[in-house]
């Protein structure tokens, strides 16, 4: 079972603001996911490839050439102040506390 | 108390020399005008799907193989989930629990696994006080976002500062010499972490470790291992416990200081990244990266000890050097039978180093050339005070005829055949009866004098052992 704090903790980590309703919510819905996987847990799965993609395709990959890159005037449009050619970004350290 | 032994384990980002990014089309480049090498793809539009460079994936492929790793049949992508700026999708695509290279070795070290991953873009923070008016801010350019990095873990396997350097050192050369990244660590090609915990030596427990960052160079690497080392000795010594954390050194006053604690941001919430699909090297990428392996460092210094006798030092120096271990095996070739391989290192490596670096004109001799002078001077035609003579000649002069510089300068040895050194040997002890009486009484040290004068008057062209001993025979010793 997924408690308050586990999803409170995870809500942190994913930047996610939850009202005590919401929290409730999730706390429900998370479980409910993992009590799936128990179920399929329960079964005889010996001999059955672990999925990791629904789609059966391999190296799907492309040669190593150069493409023209983004004008950075471009790159840089829809960023809020901008400076000296770069992008400006909160601090991480103020986001910290 | 015990002796606390040193248990260090290595981390290391290789930035590969690709044209192109790891997942977009993006020139790979260092140094131009900030996010000038950006797209919507490694700027995290929404809507953009990754695909994965090949040729990343083979570098990837010589680095397992040079390794000694073995190569994952199928292995997977992972989104590494963390909130920085310097990551714009929120995650980072690397690889988990299945990474294109499990388990190898490089010499003594084993290696844990070698992963490809993407790297970060480059941020400056700045203060509040600073460039910017305001609040701090992060300035961010993501012309690195992106670029290709295979990350590998070695097992704590290393005892010592310096053997981790060295070791380092050795991976560097092996990475180098595959021509998969330019391993530069001051541009930050080449990225060195290392894992450092003490533990009471005979112990197989491992202590507490902490990571330390930002060594960028193997004479910074080995002083922050040192210090940290000497940190948590000083810790436990005080009856304390080490605090697992991430220390970040500085290099200019020997500090190491903690990095903000993460314990959260170690919380990645790795899942299987939905937008690539497994890579499964075929047979034929395996025997490309195969047969694209050059004889690499560990190998060849094996065979320089084992087949051709150099010691351990002198194997090491030439190996970690291709391009001068290439002229060594040139000039042992030419040499043939006339001198052992050891002797031609210690000329290599030791006299010739020297005569070129004694002038900037000077310029390394073609391998003829010097193999004829090393025989010269083993069948003792020429002194080796007068071989060095004749390489002054030759370094200034590439194709110079040794021969013909022995014939010309007069550097033939003087041998004791004739007589002629003998008559100068007589000389030199009629012209120093005070050295000479006290080697009669029984002072060794005397001798120098005269093998001095002797040196002296034949311009180095005698052999010191040959003088010696005609000095003992005309003293009747």
């Amino acid at each position: 079972m997924i408690d308050r704090e586990q999803v409170l903790h995870v809500a942190r980590l994913a930047r996610l603001r939850l009202d005590e309703a919401e929290v409730e919510t999730m706390a429900g819905e998370l479980s409910g996911i993992l009590g799936h996987v128990d179920r399929i847990r329960g079964l005889d799965l010996a001999g059955v490839e672990p999925t990791s993609h629904v789609v059966q395709l391999e190296n799907v990959l492309r040669d190593d050439v150069a493409w023209t890159s983004l004008p950075s005037a471009v790159a840089l449009a829809s960023a809020p102040e901008p400076f000296e050619g770069a992008f400006r970004a909160p601090s991480p350290q103020a986001d910290a506390d | 108390m015990a002796e606390l032994e040193a248990v260090i384990g290595l981390e290391i980002h290789v930035q590969l020399s690709t044209r192109s990014k790891m997942f977009c089309g993006c020139a790979v480049s260092f140094g131009d005008e900030p996010n000038v090498h950006t797209c919507p793809i490694c700027l995290a539009h929404p809507g953009v799907l990754p695909v994965p460079n090949e040729e990343a994936i083979r570098s990837a492929l010589k680095i397992g193989l040079a390794l000694d790793c073995e190569i994952a049949p199928r292995s997977i992508f992972h989104r590494k989930n963390y909130f920085y700026p310097d990551n714009p999708k929120a995650y980072q695509i690397s690889q988990y629990d299945v990474p294109i290279c499990g388990p190898g070795r490089l010499g003594e070290v084993r290696i844990t696994r070698a992963h490809l991953e993407e790297d970060a873009a480059k941020t400056i923070h700045v203060g509040a006080s600073g460039r910017i008016h305001g609040s701090a801010a992060s300035l961010v350019d993501f012309n690195r976002a992106g670029t290709p990095l295979v990350e590998i873990v070695t097992e704590p396997d290393l005892r010592s500062a310096a053997d981790a350097a060295d070791w380092a050192r050795l991976l560097r050369e092996t990475v180098r010499q595959l021509g998969v990244s330019d391993v530069n660590m001051e541009e930050g090609s080449l990225r060195v972490d290392a894992n450092v915990s003490v533990r009471p030596a005979g112990s197989t427990e491992l202590g507490t470790k902490t990571e330390l960052k930002n060594m960028n160079s193997f004479r910074f690497l080995q002083r922050g291992i040192e210090a940290e080392l000497g940190r948590q000795r000083e810790v436990i010594g005080a009856g304390g416990r080490v605090e697992q954390e991430t220390l970040h050194f500085d290099p200019a006053s020997g500090d190491l200081t903690p990095l903000r604690s993460k314990e959260e941001a170690h919380d990645y919430r790795y899942f299987p990244e939905p937008d690539l699909v497994a890579i499964a090297p075929t047979a034929a990428m395996l025997a490309e990266a195969r047969e694209s392996l050059p004889e690499l460092p560990a190998a060849r210094m094996a065979r320089y000890e084992a087949e051709l006798g150099l010691d351990e030092a002198q194997a090491r120096l030439l190996a970690g050097d291709p391009e001068q271990a290439g002229y060594f095996e040139a000039v042992v070739a030419a040499v043939g039978e006339a001198a052992e391989p050891r002797v031609v290192a210690n000329w290599v490596t030791g006299d010739l180093t020297a005569a070129l670096r004694a002038s900037e004109d000077a310029e390394r001799p073609e391998a003829g050339p010097l193999a004829d002078l090393i025989g010269a001077v083993a069948s003792k035609q020429v002194s080796h005070a007068g071989g060095k003579q004749v390489l002054a000649i030759l370094v200034a002069d590439g194709d110079a005829d040794v021969a013909e510089i022995v014939e010309r300068e007069g550097l033939a040895q003087i041998g004791g055949d004739d007589g002629e050194l003998a008559g100068i040997v007589a000389a030199a002890i009629a012209a120093d009866p005070d050295a000479a009486q006290q080697i009669r009484s029984g002072n060794g040290k005397a001798i120098g004098a005269i093998v001095g004068a002797v040196m002296r008057e034949t311009k180095g062209r005698a052999d010191g052992g040959e003088v010696n001993r005609l000095i003992r025979e005309q003293l009747g010793m």
